[in-house]
């Protein structure tokens, strides 16, 4: 095929991504997107302008070769295309399809000044899992062993790409993980329908091959200390990525009624342990099924939930939010899912209080709503008193509240970094 | 995988575990608690340390099977294992010389209170043990009390054996006998924990009850196991899972230990339980 003119690339449209229908997606828990063929990637990846100062990369935090990858699918090498992308980002799988790639590379990209961006991560997505279904994921390079020992605390994807870097530079990598399985967030919050686990397990297994070990039931701080992994197991240096996701309450009145959740206990009963297979699998979750389940937050945990419940067939899943959609912090793809999935968005609207019964069991919400102006109080009691099974979301994390409290005094003393010479904690910006 | 060095009924539907977990056995400490999962479809269930020895490497769970995990739990025999034991979790128990201390277990619940009760003696404690059972067969750890407390007392709802009445009658009575009683710790059913606040609030008795909401993680991430104490919420997983009796709101916490009240009947309704033929199997051996 003749070379496309930089006209002819900027006239092809953004090609959209294959996915379920939303009133049948609404009702399993299998992935929404279904993922590019071989001839949508090509035609998106000849969107691609190659810039010779390609502003993509900048918007990446790991710096992956944006436009070197784009080059090589639109050229049909799909394999030498995934490992381009490994060069720089061990968990491409996962982080083409739960990254917000429209705040960072996408929203650089030049295309998307006059038209839309080229579909970075639906690429880096297709690559990965082409690679991963037709070859198996292939080990990258080790370099000479370097007799180092770095221990990681915490299996999320901040533990899982430490430990894909460092083992690749020769160190010897153990990761230690205080739940049963590893992934943190993409195992535990993240659901099943934006994130498979089978995906999130062949990428840790990847890791595994390449050499790093993985201790489950590891609490660092109870079942080891840092001190200890330093001195008596021989640690050479500690990374911190036990994430930021503890839930707080809001305070508000009736908070404790049966059916009154955080976001992360409903999403771990459903997630981790797989609640929406009850009774195939033992723990239960809260019955939503012909319920009105109402969910506070607009970010991409609160899209998480409110989806999942529509899932388990709550009659009535509705986003409530205090601000305006504009601000809502979650992926633009999450909102336009779970508005197709028939999701409610009530916007600039507070809960006041739960209302429930003498057993214990939450029968409605007091909302309060808010105007659009400045934000002042329009109504004392709204009409609106849902009848719901709610889940309480977070709207911003708790920063830095850890399980631990040896790392959490730590870090209350360094936000960044740790006093302990090669103790280096990482910490994410909640979402 | 954690192997199961010995297993043993100690009451019918109580029984007691020894597991190869030489990290847990040792940092562990009176009052912090294990959380176990069987298999890969299976719960994640809390259950207290009752006991650890560094030399083997092990440590004592005694579970009481009441639901369908912790009867699977007590399914198991010498040399299975168990999946997953995370630990310990939890803040140990607040131990000092109070002067004398009681503890009070209410059927499992003296398994729990064992190794704080046990704590309390070695840090100098004239210590006094009540045994709270339904009928004789219920009392547990007698003889394992009797070697570590300077008193014990069973007490049988059916007077079939020690004292005759709840275990907040003999309480009363240690009591308005005029022993002074400095400390108090109470374990078993939430009503029990309740009334035993209600008996030591007049005499102003320092008490500690040891909460056991539904757990998921155990870690302080999930929230699942909130209580309400002095008003307060609380994370019983981290912030506990002792607290000032006289502070739980218990009627809040029972109500939440409902929330998978018809989940829990469906599930151990359709688990074929072979425990009571284990139990008749144990006790002609
Ligand atoms: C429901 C939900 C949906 C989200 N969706 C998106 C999305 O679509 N896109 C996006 O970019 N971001 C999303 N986020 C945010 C993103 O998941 C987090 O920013 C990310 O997971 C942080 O990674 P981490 O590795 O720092 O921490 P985590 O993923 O939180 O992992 C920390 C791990 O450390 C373990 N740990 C904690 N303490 C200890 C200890 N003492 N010892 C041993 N282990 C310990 C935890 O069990 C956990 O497994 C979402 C978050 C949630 C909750
Ligand atoms: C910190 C802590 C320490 C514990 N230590 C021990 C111990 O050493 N030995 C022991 O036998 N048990 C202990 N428990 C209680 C034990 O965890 C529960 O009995 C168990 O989770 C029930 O699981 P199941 O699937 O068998 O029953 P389910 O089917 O889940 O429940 C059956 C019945 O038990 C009630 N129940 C559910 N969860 C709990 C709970 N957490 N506590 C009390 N009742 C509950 C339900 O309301 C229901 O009536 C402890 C609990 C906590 C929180
Ligand atoms: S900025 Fe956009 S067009 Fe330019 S190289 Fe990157 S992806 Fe291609
Ligand atoms: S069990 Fe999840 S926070 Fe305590």
């Amino acid at each position: 095929m003749a070379e496309l003119t930089k006209k002819e690339r900027m006239q092809i449209p953004r090609q959209p991504m294959p996915e379920q229908a939303p009133n049948s997606r609404n009702k399993n828990f299998t992935e929404v997107n279904l993922g590019f063929t071989e001839e949508l990637a090509k035609l998106e990846a000849e969107r691609c302008l190659q810039c010779p100062k390609p502003k993509c990369i900048e918007g990446c935090p790991v710096g992956v070769q944006i436009k070197d990858f784009i080059k090589l699918v639109a050229d049909g090498d799909y394999l030498a295309a995934a490992s381009k992308i490994k060069e720089n980002n061990v968990l491409p799988a996962v982080c083409g399809r739960v990254c917000p790639q429209e705040e960072q590379c996408e929203a650089k990209c030049v295309t998307g000044l006059k038209g839309e961006s080229v579909a970075i991560g639906r690429l880096e997505r297709f690559v990965a899992d082409y690679e991963r279904t037709t070859t198996g994921i292939r080990q990258a390079e080790i370099k000479t062993k370097t007799g180092k020992k770095v221990a990681i605390i915490g299996s999320g994807p901040a533990g899982l790409s430490c430990a894909g870097e460092l083992v690749q530079l020769g160190h010897t990598v153990t990761v230690f993980e205080a739940l049963h399985d590893i992934g943190g967030v993409l195992i535990y919050g993240i659901p099943e329908f934006r994130l498979p686990k089978e995906i999130v397990k062949a990428e840790v297994d990847a890791l595994e091959a390449l050499g790093v070990e993985f201790k489950t039931n590891s609490v660092i701080g109870f079942t080891d200390t840092i001190d200890e992994l330093m001195t008596v197991e021989g640690y050479d240096a500690v990374f911190i990525g036990v994430g930021a996701g503890l839930p707080y309450f809001m305070n508000l009145p009736g908070e404790n009624y049966n059916g009154v959740y955080s976001a992360n206990e409903f999403l771990t009963r459903v997630n981790l342990m797989k609640a929406y297979k009850f009774p195939e699998y033992d723990t239960p979750v809260f019955d939503v099924k012909g319920k009105n389940v109402a969910v506070f937050g607009g970010g991409n945990t609160a899209m998480d939930a409110v989806r999942t419940s529509k899932r388990l067939g709550a009659a009535n899943a509705r986003i409530i939010y205090r601000r305006s959609e504009v601000e809502m912090p979650a992926r633009i793809e999450e909102v336009h899912h779970a508005k197709e999935e028939g999701i409610e968005f009530v916007m600039l609207t507070n809960p006041l209080e739960f209302l429930g019964d003498e057993a214990g069991w939450l029968h409605g919400v007091k909302l309060k709503r808010w105007s659009l102006a400045n934000l002042m109080l329009l109504e004392e009691e709204d009409p609106l008193r849902y009848p719901v099974q709610s889940m309480l979301c977070q709207s911003t994390w708790q920063l830095l509240q850890l399980v631990t409290a040896q790392i959490q005094s730590l870090k209350r003393q360094h936000p960044i970094s740790t006093s302990i010479n090669g103790v280096i904690s990482r910490l994410k910006k909640p979402q | 995988m954690f192997k199961i060095v010995s297993a043993e009924f100690l009451a019918p539907e109580v029984k007691r575990f020894e597991i190869e977990a030489p990290k847990i056995a040792a940092k562990r400490k009176a009052g912090q608690f294990v959380i176990v999962r069987i298999s890969a479809h299976g719960e994640r269930i809390p259950l207290t340390i009752a006991d650890s020895s560094v030399e083997r490497g092990t440590i004592t769970i005694i579970v009481q099977g009441i639901g369908k995990t912790t009867r699977e739990i007590n399914e198991h025999k010498t040399g299975d294992f168990f999946m997953d034991v995370v630990g310990p979790l939890g803040l140990p128990s607040h131990i000092e010389n109070f002067g004398t201390a009681v503890s009070i277990g209410g059927g499992v619940g003296t398994a729990i209170a064992f190794p704080t009760a046990k704590a309390l003696k070695e840090a100098g404690n004239h210590t006094i043990s009540i045994i709270g059972g339904k009928s004789k067969e219920y009392v547990i750890l007698e003889k394992e009390l009797r070697e570590i407390c300077d008193e014990v007392y069973p007490t049988t709802d059916d007077g079939s054996y020690g004292y005759h009445g709840f275990v907040t009658g003999k309480l009363k009575d240690i009591i308005e006998s005029g022993t002074k009683v400095d400390f108090v710790l109470a374990i078993g059913p939430i009503p029990m924990m309740k009334a035993v606040a209600e008996v030591t609030r007049p005499y102003g008795i320092k008490t500690v009850v040891s909460l056991n909401p539904v757990m998921v993680d155990g870690t302080g991430m999930c929230g699942g196991c909130r209580a309400v104490v002095g008003g307060q919420t609380v994370f019983v997983c981290v912030d506990g899972p002792e607290f000032d009796a006289h502070e739980v709101d218990f009627t809040l916490l029972m109500k939440r230990n409902n929330t998978y009240r018809s989940e829990e009947k469906s599930a151990l309704d359709k688990h074929v339980c072979n425990i009571d033929k284990q139990f008749a199997e144990a006790i002609n051996n």
